[in-house]
């Protein structure tokens, strides 16, 4: 007998019927999953219907230019109409940029503390507590931002204007500390601290045990095993924390609201009191606005829907990859 | 036979390490003191920072010059990790205090018995109460949890169980989902459902956006859970001969009960608080308002942020004191969760 | 383990190797481990395990799994402290001065006594040549002659030719035998004076153990290396010395030492006997 013989057949096509109590099960559950695309269409087809006729009015202008104002006859037809987000955007990303940049060493210490450092029973009390603080409502942050942490702030911001006021940033005409970007900032940087520890843990706890063994047994301290070895695994993933820090930061709304004055004008001083970011704006212009003026929101709101889409999802696709490949 | 010796530690800290190290801390202590005298800084922070820093410094010092640069940097290293921690606890700690501090005052058993129907928030303390925002945030949490639950669990089971070719775009799109601001939230539902059909500020308006805030935590939080199911359940349950859904039902979700109620807390406990949409589409009533879909209802959010914006010492009060009880509900949702989660790993 | 296995074969082996003078006094007068106990928490996982290892002697710690040879050098260069709950008694001797006397500096100590791991573990986000000279940048020494050192530990790990024109590849870019040559020279790098290695082949084919034990042979002219493993005939070809640990139940415990030839030609012990001729393990 010779293998020549021997024919290898093809492979049996095996054909299942679900049953139809199955189909509907799938039906129903695919369904269910689906909804999120639905939903997540069903804003962005809504707002920019609601806001196209401003955007179309004021085309590219509607990001560049700094009016928002509108005035109607007594009989509620608008007579003049400029919608502008520059001032808004730009401090919806100065806020949130300063933010960040605050939030972002804090966290990426706390968790080497966290992994690295923290005794088992300390660990676990400080995770709890890190995890309450982000079930904590915005509207508690603002309020104490408000109230407790901007006196304190304008301390501090005086101080700086006082020594470093060489530096351009940190200079201002008018010496109106409060209710400025940099206290805005301040505030959401402690709101998006707990987020952004949680997923650099994550990422450093996964960072591989043979390296690290590897290099103490060369005869590193610890920080110089971090360096080596965490960090490297890490960066990608603290990175994508940190823009889905930025994430939460740009769409937030009452915090920012209590505490910044909203002014018609680009700033990037952030130690002057004035700026705004886009969804406050929303909520400050919403209650008595012209039905016109509403349309206007929309687009806005279309606007920093769009924004954070972006931010997220290029985070999650940061955090995705890294958890792979761990480079 | 030799006696077995005792277990000892011979790394760690000695006697003679402990005393230095206290030594340290007592020296960083009167730096600080003694900085804060002579410079213009003032202020907790300030004796944080003299400290903080002193301590730093004098401990990379020592150790540079004992050990080299690499434990140098290393005792820098331990300092600033320290501080990192403690920065990222200090808010919270004063968030708490705050509250409990600026809150207590305006707490009083009337405070849960009136509503503000027949109430300013600049009025005194004894008058009105804050029921109809507690009941008014129940019943959205009740609606939103109705709504979303469901849907929550279906993406997960379909992320988990079916896994068709859908399952990359939708776990991206929850992912996306769950980043949308609260506030576009509001406005899509203000514009696809408000405006055009019902045309009225109500309770179940604000529930259908505080719906869209709630799907993707508890789709992520379920998906987990359900992956943590060994797929040996699944597997007996097909084996058994039972179909696909029979399965799930019967095996899979009861296994997964308890991370699943856990999911679903997390998911409440998160809009428990959101304020942007409320502004947008409830109305805020000032009366309890068992309908919610009919006139303006009333929440714990809007309350606070009405009585903040009064202004008066009153209203601050009265804003401090629902911001207690709000934190007390969300801190309650919180620690369940947790509870049951601790639970569901001891089984 | 084939129970064919005879002893008196395994001792042709470790006769065929070329005799070595054990100690001359570069390098120091060795290692020297008395009465040192382990434990992780309450659980004693080795007991009173007395040993010395002469300098230039390349020592084979052979047993059936879990008896405690790892952990019994990673007392040896303190990474046994690494674990939560971990305990050890006894002293460990380098040079004379004990490794655990308080105040002494542990990164030192792990620079004077090296290891080489199980599974390969260069850096993969460092090139050959950065992986080579990563201990000095961990420990922050300085070199002038950065080429000769990589070149020269590059070479006596037997690496040498096969990466001189890339040493800014990748770490991970290398075949498993070729990695773990990487890690012997980067382990090389702070010029040790014990090389500790734990099962170094027991992930590789063939081919490449027999090039990493030709290596360390090579090695021992220099320091003093101790090589845990599972493979007898290994330690027949590499060792001029052999110990045998056991642990029946209750903490591992050395049973025996003694020149490779004689332990496997006439082992004192009937229990290393019976590991030796393959009963067990």
């Amino acid at each position: 007998m010779s293998t020549q013989d021997l024919v290898i057949p093809a492979p049996r096509e095996i054909l299942t019927q679900p049953r139809r109590s199955d189909k509907v099960f799938r039906g129903v559950v695919t369904g269910g999953g689906l909804s999120s695309l639905a939903i997540l269409g069903l804003i962005a087809i809504f707002l920019t219907y609601r806001g196209f006729e401003v955007l179309r009015q004021e085309g590219i202008g509607f990001i560049t230019h700094s009016d928002w104002s509108i005035s109607t006859d007594d009989a509620g037809n608008v007579l003049e109409s400029h919608f502008g987000l520059a001032a808004m955007l730009a401090g919806t990303i100065l806020c949130s940029l300063i933010a960040v940049v605050i939030a972002v060493p804090i966290s990426v210490f706390s968790a080497l503390f966290l992994n690295f450092y923290a005794p088992g029973w300390l660990k676990n009390i400080l995770i709890t507590i890190i995890d309450m603080m982000a079930a904590f409502p915005s509207i508690l942050f603002g309020i104490w931002g408000f109230l407790v942490l901007m006196p304190s702030v304008e301390y501090w911001a005086k101080l700086l204007h006082r020594y470093l006021g060489f530096i351009p940033v940190f200079d201002m005409q008018v010496p109106v500390y409060t209710r400025s970007p940099f206290v805005a900032g301040v505030v959401l940087s402690i709101m998006i601290i707990p987020i952004i520890t949680s997923v650099s843990r994550e990422i450093f706890s996964q960072a591989p045990l043979d390296r690290i063994q590897a290099a103490y047994a060369l005869g590193a301290t610890r920080w110089a095993m971090i360096k080596a070895v965490v960090i490297p695994h890490g960066r990608s993933g603290v990175i994508g924390g940190a823009m889905l820090g930025l994430g939460r930061a740009m769409g937030e709304t009452v915090a920012v609201f209590t505490v910044l004055n909203i002014v018609f004008q680009v700033n990037w001083q952030m130690l002057l009191g004035a700026g705004g970011n886009v969804a406050s704006l929303i909520i400050l212009k919403f209650g008595d606005a012209s039905p016109y003026e509403i349309k206007a929101l929309m687009a806005a709101g279309l606007i920093l829907f769009l924004l954070t889409l972006v931010v997220n999802a290029l985070a999650n696709l940061i955090v995705k990859t890294t958890g792979k490949s761990g480079r | 036979m030799t006696m077995t010796p005792a277990p000892t530690k011979p790394w760690a800290a000695s006697t003679k390490d402990r005393a230095i190290d206290g030594a340290i801390f007592v020296v960083s202590l009167l730096s600080s003191y003694l900085l804060v005298f002579i410079t213009p800084l003032k202020g907790k922070l300030a004796y944080f920072a003299c400290f903080f820093i002193t301590y730093a410094i004098i401990t990379t010092g020592i150790k540079g010059i004992q050990r080299g640069n690499a434990a140098a940097k290393d005792a820098l290293v331990n300092s600033l990790v320290a501080i990192g921690a403690i920065v990222t606890v200090i808010p919270v700690a004063s968030i708490l205090l705050t509250v409990l501090q600026k809150g207590l005052p305006g707490i009083s058993f009337g405070l849960f018995t009136h509503d503000m129907a027949l109430a300013t928030p600049t009025d005194p303390l004894s008058n009105g109460g804050l029921l109809h925002a507690i009941t008014g945030t129940l019943t959205l949490m009740v609606l939103a949890l109705i709504m979303s639950v469901p849907i929550g669990i279906l993406t997960a089971l379909y992320l988990t169980e079916i896994k068709g070719r859908f399952t990359g775009p939708i776990r991206f799109l929850v992912q996306a989902m769950s980043g949308v601001p609260s506030i576009v939230a509001g406005l899509f539902i203000l514009s696809a459902i408000l405006y055009p059909i019902t045309k009225a500020y109500s309770g179940f308006m604000g529930a259908l956006s505080l719906t869209i805030l709630m799907i993707p935590t508890i789709a992520r939080t379920s998906e987990e859970v359900l992956n943590l199911i060994p797929n040996d359940l699944r597997e007996a349950g097909t084996a058994l001969g039972g179909t696909q859904w029979r399965t799930v039902a019967m095996i899979v979700l009861p296994a997964a009960r308890s991370g699943l109620v856990t999911a679903v807390i997390l998911g409440v406990a998160r809009i428990a608080g959101e304020t942007a949409p409320i502004l947008l589409l409830t109305g805020g009533g000032d009366r309890v308002n068992p309908n919610a879909f009919n006139g303006p209802m009333g929440s714990l959010p809007y309350y606070i942020w009405k009585s903040f914006n009064a202004g008066s010492p009153e209203a601050i009060t009265r804003a401090w004191a629902g911001l207690l009880v709000l934190v007390g509900l969300v801190l309650f949702l919180f620690t369940s969760a947790r509870f049951l989660g601790a639970r569901k790993v001891s089984k | 383990m084939d129970s064919s296995v005879k002893p008196s074969s395994l001792a042709d082996v470790a006769n065929a190797k070329s005799p070595k003078m054990p100690g001359t006094s570069a390098l120091g007068t060795g290692l020297e481990t008395r009465g040192v106990h382990a434990w992780f928490g309450k659980h004693h996982a080795l007991s009173n395990i007395s040993l010395d290892f002469a300098a230039g002697t390349v020592t084979a710690l052979i047993g059936p799994s879990g008896c405690g040879k790892s952990t019994y050098i990673r007392t040896i260069n303190r990474m046994h402290e690494f674990i939560p709950g971990a305990a050890m008694a006894g002293e460990v001797l380098l040079d004379g001065k004990d490794v655990y006397a308080p105040g002494t500096d542990v990164t030192k100590i792990r620079l004077q006594i090296g290891m080489v791991f199980q599974k390969p573990n260069p850096f993969p986000s460092m090139t050959i040549g950065e992986n080579v000279l990563s201990g000095l940048k961990l420990a922050q020494l300085k070199t002038d002659k950065k080429d000769d050192l990589l070149e020269e530990c590059l070479e006596r790990a037997g690496l040498w030719n096969e990466v001189k024109d890339r040493l800014g590849a990748h770490g991970g870019s290398l075949s498993g035998g070729q990695q773990q040559r990487l890690c012997i020279a980067r382990a090389l790098a702070v010029r040790p004076q014990v090389l500790l290695m734990d099962e170094p082949c027991s992930a590789l084919d063939p081919g490449s153990t027999l090039r990493i034990e030709e290596t360390i042979r090579q090695l021992s002219d220099t320091m003093t290396i101790i090589i845990v493993t599972h493979n007898m005939q290994q330690a027949a070809r590499v060792s001029d010395y052999t110990a045998f640990f056991l642990s029946d139940g209750g903490p591992g415990q050395m049973i025996e030492v003694a020149p490779t030839s004689e332990i496997f030609s006439r082992p004192q012990d009937s229990r290393t006997e019976s590991y030796v001729t393959g009963r067990f393990g």
